[in-house]
């Protein structure tokens, strides 16, 4: 990942943001720049939260290897988010079930929570953005 | 109300810059404050001077330059972004400029709404 930038200003607002995934990792570049984007907000000490919904359950699938499609691996920051803080991460049942997936198929501890949940979840955030 | 906007997709493949552009208008004719506008994945593209659409077709980027001198719009293009698909200094239309993520994080920050197009 890129280096990330100190905020040069300190707004001292606190706002709820939210990234939602919902694309598969590799086919696409949405999951590696969102990730750029949750790093950022870390930095700018906001409350960042990750949702992780349709085929975006996959970014968090373990056992993915990209060299056969010569593609760097960012699977390792999801491992790092917890060293940035970044410790609020959900995973939808109904898209898991649908994948044959199970909590225990992810490389990072997550709330799982239901449809309807996430749709709550979601409601209750300042700022939603999505990959 | 003070409005950020995010546009996540290019121009012509993708409607988003279109209604973005459309969207951010009606806001401002309503006498909303647009904050920022933000280009972020192949959303950057719509900065590229290059572009040169056919001549009985909208012109997509010439038209954020426009709005933009009209009512003094920051448009910021995401530098990361920009680097990977080729959109640097040299290429950029009147009114883009370049900057870091930062400047999304803290439009959602001053924003009463920041609303998102793409998919």
């Amino acid at each position: 990942m890129p280096g990330i930038d100190e905020p040069d200003y300190d707004s001292g607002v606190v706002k709820k943001f939210m990234y939602v995934n919902r694309k598969a990792p590799f086919g696409t570049i949405y999951a590696l720049e969102v990730l750029e984007m949750v790093l950022i907000s870390a930095a700018f000490e906001q409350d960042v939260h990750l949702a992780f919904v349709d085929d975006g359950v996959y970014q968090i699938k373990k056992g993915q290897d990209t060299k056969g499609i010569g593609m760097k691996s960012f699977l390792p920051t999801y491992r790092a988010l917890e060293g940035y803080d970044i410790e609020k991460l959900y995973v939808e049942k109904e898209s898991l079930e649908e994948r044959g997936l199970t909590a225990d198929d992810l490389v990072v501890p997550v709330e799982v929570i239901d449809r309807a949940a996430m749709a709550e979840l979601i409601d209750s955030m300042d700022v939603v953005l999505s990959g | 109300m003070k409005f950020g906007i995010l546009v996540n997709e290019g121009p012509y493949n993708h409607q988003a810059s279109d209604s973005a552009y459309m969207f951010a208008k009606a806001a401002l004719a309503k006498g909303h404050e647009i904050y920022r506008v933000f280009f972020y994945y192949d959303g950057v593209n719509n900065a590229n001077k290059l572009s040169e659409p056919p001549s009985d077709d909208r012109n997509v980027i010439k038209r954020w330059s426009e709005l933009a001198k009209e009512h003094k719009l920051d448009l910021v293009v995401c530098v990361a972004a920009a680097l990977r698909r080729g959109i640097k200094d040299e290429l950029l239309a009147e009114g883009f400029r370049i900057s870091g993520l930062g400047q999304l994080i803290e439009s959602g920050i001053q924003c009463d709404r920041q609303v998102v197009f793409g998919d």
